[in-house]
């Protein structure tokens, strides 16, 4: 068994006002998760605005430094006491995907630039090297080196440039990619291309993913796992089938009960027009 | 009501003329919240802003007409000549990412008693907005709070609150809930049928999410390369949708207990090579209320 992801009573407060009097807001208390598995996973962390995943990704990706506790990936500390990785020892390990692909890359930079530095920079590869390991990313995600070459954000869609995105963290081979929202600035008829994309590449690249997203459905489709997170707490965490069809928490519940189905209505709808 | 007649609205680019809306006819009846489903470039927007009659260059109606079966606020019938001045009065929309259209500098309640169209006397139009936005769940002290005091939710539901305080005949919505989570889009969403149910007025709402569609509207309206391929009551549709693209856009997303993925593989199959979806001129009446745009339908459908 490998011990992919383990947090250990990870906090995060942030202080807002003054010196004296100032309010502290727990965006993470006390969060506790452990994944081992033999073969690479999806995590999924679910819950509203506010209630902490993207402080759990900050705080795993090293853009937040926790105010007590500490994080484990694949058996190396990356957060907290003891935290040792160099930073590009880190990002060898973890990459992030951002949810809106139109601000992860510059407007005025050909996209590929940004691929290519983080084959030189974080892979460290030379020059060929980085041109060979673009390609392989790009291919990976579905895409063709020579089509991508020059161009500009603006130029490709937010489904095509979301899909470079994993392509550019695919690159130093991480062993876990975090994916914040990755899908929720793409339009609905297209996210599924890169929820099959994470799948395919747990199943056949070996890359673990921890999902952040407030969709339940794609999370219950492609996760192994999933925590669910209430005002800073992981009020629920296990198998994500099992949590899913049959969830003990009751704020699990409620996330479930609003999710908008086809299957029964909230209220009902009779159309009274002819 | 309202009629589209054969509307056609282009946007002219330097010497070349897009036809965002290409030839759609149809009547939407009174007192029913009309769902506008479609991919990025379906032309869903141009549509809206079209009724809307937010009619500005580079776009146009290049053939064509709305008719709009109601009367303005001044009582002579509305036109798209017209509509303009009955902008926030009969007719008032909803832009998407709403919930940061507030003015940042200017108290909620200010934002009321803002209007052109609003009552002279701005006490007795603060009491009233304050009761309304009551009966929305909110509490008075919103009125004197500025837009970043306040929650996503909270805005939201400012945004619905300014948006049908004036009891207008017609609330067009783009996105309302997209930027909201499950719970509070719930929330959202059933107090939007309420008012529709109290005002009895017309609502169009557009939406990437066919679960929204499916709990909201009374009726749908399925967008693709700026044709209505299907438009029918909401419970026909979802039943049987006649339009494979319909059928694609139905089955796209996954649900939760359904492990079989039938859906997934239908929109992974839909997904990569796509624009293939073959469109007819006009709408044919396949059932009671139910019309497809069935000519061509089974040209490059995807296996």
């Amino acid at each position: 068994m490998t011990l992919i992801l383990k947090t250990e009573n990870l906090n995060k407060v942030y202080r807002r006002g003054g010196l004296m009097g100032g309010k502290s807001i727990s965006a993470l208390n006390e969060v506790n998760i452990t994944v081992e598995s033999d073969k690479p996973v999806v995590i999924a962390v679910v819950g509203e605005s506010g209630s902490g995943k993207t402080t759990l990704a900050k705080t795993l990706l090293r853009l937040e430094t926790p105010t007590s506790g500490r994080a484990i990936v694949y058996d190396t500390v990356v957060a907290g006491s003891g935290a040792t990785p160099s930073k590009r020892d880190f990002l060898g390990l973890v990459q992030p995907i951002f949810q809106n692909p139109f601000e992860a890359f510059s407007r005025y930079r050909p996209v590929d630039a940004y691929l290519h530095e983080t084959a030189r920079r974080v892979a460290g590869l030379d020059e060929a090297q980085a041109d060979r390991a673009v390609d392989e990313a790009l291919k990976n995600v579905g895409l063709n080196y020579d089509e991508i070459r020059g161009k500009y954000t603006g130029q490709f869609s937010g489904g095509e440039l979301q899909r470079i995105s994993v392509a550019r963290a695919l690159i130093p081979q991480p062993k876990l990619i975090i994916a914040d929202e990755p899908v929720s600035m793409i339009d609905a008829s297209r996210r599924m291309i890169i929820i099959n994309l994470f799948k395919r590449l747990r199943d056949e690249a070996g890359r673990s993913f921890l999902y952040i997203t407030h969709d339940l459905a794609t999370a219950y489709y492609i996760s192994d796992y999933v925590a669910v997170m209430n005002k800073g707490q992981v009020v629920e965490f296990g198998p994500a089938r099992a949590v899913m069809s049959n969830p003990s928490h009751a704020y699990t519940r409620l996330l479930l009960d609003s999710i908008p189905t086809t299957k029964s209505r909230w209220r009902p709808r009779v159309s009274r027009a002819g | 009501m309202i009629r589209l007649n054969d509307l056609k609205i282009s946007y002219r680019i330097g010497s070349r003329v897009i036809d965002a809306v290409d030839g759609v006819s149809l009547t939407i009846p009174e007192g029913c919240i009309v769902g506008i489903a479609g991919e990025s470039g379906s032309g869903k927007s141009t549509l809206m802003k079209a009724i809307y009659g937010d009619i500005q260059a580079p776009m146009y109606i290049s053939r064509g007409s709305i008719d709009y079966g109601f009367k303005g606020s001044d009582g002579k019938p509305v036109t798209t000549a017209n509509i303009r001045d009955e902008w926030f009065k009969t007719i008032s929309y909803v832009p998407q990412s709403s919930m940061n259209s507030l003015n940042p500098v200017i108290r909620i309640g200010k934002q009321f008693t803002d209007f052109p169209g609003t009552d002279r006397d701005k006490k007795r139009v603060l009491e009233r907005a304050t009761a309304f936005l009551g009966k929305l769940g909110l509490p008075a002290e919103v009125m004197t709070s500025y837009p970043h005091q306040l929650s996503g939710g909270m805005r939201q539901r400012v945004m619905i609150g300014l948006a049908t305080f004036f009891q207008p005949g017609l609330i067009i919505a783009d996105e309302p809930t997209t930027a909201l989570d499950v719970v509070v889009q719930k929330e959202i969403l059933m107090l939007l049928m309420e008012l529709q149910e109290e005002m009895n007025n017309t609502i169009l709402v557009v939406s990437h999410d066919m679960g929204v569609h499916y709990q909201v509207t009374h009726k749908m309206l399925i967008m693709y390369a700026g044709k209505v391929v299907e438009y029918g009551d909401t419970e026909s549709v979802f039943a049987d949708p006649q339009h494979a693209y319909t059928k694609m856009l139905i089955d796209s997303l996954p649900t939760i207990g359904d492990d079989s993925m039938r859906g997934v593989m239908a929109s992974a199959a839909g997904a990569g090579g796509d624009r293939a979806f073959g469109v007819g001129t006009g709408l044919v009446e396949v059932k009671p209320n139910h019309f497809v745009s069935l000519a061509n339908e089974t040209a490059g459908v995807p296996a």
